[in-house]
């Protein structure tokens, strides 16, 4: 039985695509058969995160149209043999994500796959609800920041009225708060809402908390998906991620700020500004 | 430590992030599942309403409830004082 999961979050730049590429990327390491689907049409970048965008020859939409088969589509990942990726057109043809095209594309791919990720893009407008209309359940990508959180209760209320789900009344889509750019040393300072407060808020559970990494802008300078830097911060924790979205118990990292000792103190010279 | 507590609290700016935010959204949440004509309608009664009394627009609120299977809609408007005179 195939799964498909949305990544979510109403506002843009929160890591909704960062998000997607660790997390397909994760679960196809752990050996399951994942693609991961660009709805951001016209705006197309899940291929420039997978490392990936010289090798797009037909995308999403030119399957919808029938211009081309999803196997011709299809781009398989080449580090990963469980992965690939079905990119997005970036011509602006945003009316052509229609709600029988998408569906028909998904079902071809449940075939085959066991994890359809379907990374949305920023608002709430064809694309954002289309990547949201089928999905079994939703990880919602979500900042410390009021906006983010606002954005993402928002998106929470869609997914609890608008999606295929609730419109047929079927077990509703389950739903994961993925906290990102989360600074435990902020956060102790009283800068920055704490994951007590963004769940208190949202009242989701919790499938994992990625700290603020420069690992995070190295990875996708190299278009690698970040949770392959297995010693980064932010790799560890997606890879936490994916092992609770799998049902796995680990506990939360992350969370608090790292003590440092009175040299570092001092000197200031963090891990993750040692040179590789 | 007392004067670092002191001075963190002043730029403890997390907990007036949290108290905006929980106000804003459980406002939005009341609203979630009102249908799309409500704004609309709330607009035209008002007009009705105005042409009559003068009203406050800011002193007027419509709900509408959900009890089981019937909704109640529910319109409170504050009269000024020299209309019931």
């Amino acid at each position: 039985m195939s799964k498909i999961i949305v990544v979510t979050s109403g506002k843009g730049g929160v890591g909704k695509t960062t998000s997607s590429a660790a997390i397909s990327s994760g679960l196809a390491m752990r050996g399951h058969k994942t693609v991961v689907i660009d709805f951001d049409i016209g705006l197309r970048n899940l291929d420039i995160i997978m490392g990936c965008e010289r090798r797009v020859v037909y995308d999403f939409i030119n399957v919808i149209n029938g211009e081309a088969s999803l196997k011709q589509a299809l781009i398989k990942d080449k580090r990963l043999p469980q992965l690939f990726i079905l990119p997005a057109s970036q011509t602006r043809d945003k009316d052509a994500l229609t709600m029988e095209g998408v569906e028909k594309v998904l079902n071809e791919l449940s075939k085959e796959f066991e994890f359809i990720i379907c990374d949305s893009p920023a608002g709430i407008e064809t694309g954002a609800m289309m990547a949201m209309h089928f999905a079994d359940e939703a990880i919602i990508v979500t900042n410390p920041e009021v906006s983010s959180v606002r954005d993402s209760d928002r998106i929470l209320g869609i997914l609890a009225s608008k999606t295929k789900r609730a419109i047929e009344g079927g077990s509703p889509i389950v739903e994961h708060l993925l906290l990102t750019r989360y600074d435990g040393d902020r956060v102790a300072k009283g800068e920055m809402l704490s994951v007590e407060d963004v769940k208190d808020i949202l009242a989701i559970p919790l499938i994992g908390i990625i700290p603020e990494s420069k690992a995070v802008l190295k990875a996708s300078n190299t278009g690698t998906p970040v949770v392959l830097d297995e010693n980064s911060d932010a790799g560890s924790a997606y890879q936490d991620a994916i092992a609770r979205f799998l049902g796995e118990d680990r506990p939360m990292r992350f969370i608090h700020a790292e003590r440092k000792g009175i040299l570092r103190r001092l000197f200031g010279r963090t891990k993750e500004e040692q040179p590789a | 430590m007392s004067i670092l507590n002191f001075l963190r609290r002043r730029t403890a700016t997390a907990s007036v992030a949290k108290e905006r935010l929980q106000i804003i959204i459980s406002h939005e949440r009341s609203q979630r599942n009102t249908p799309d004509y409500l704004p609309k309608l709330q607009e035209e009664i008002l007009a009705v309403i105005a042409k009559y009394i003068p009203i406050d627009r800011e002193k007027v609120t419509v709900n509408l409830e959900r009890m089981g299977g019937s909704a109640v809609l529910e319109l409170n408007v504050t009269m000024p004082e020299e209309s019931i005179a």
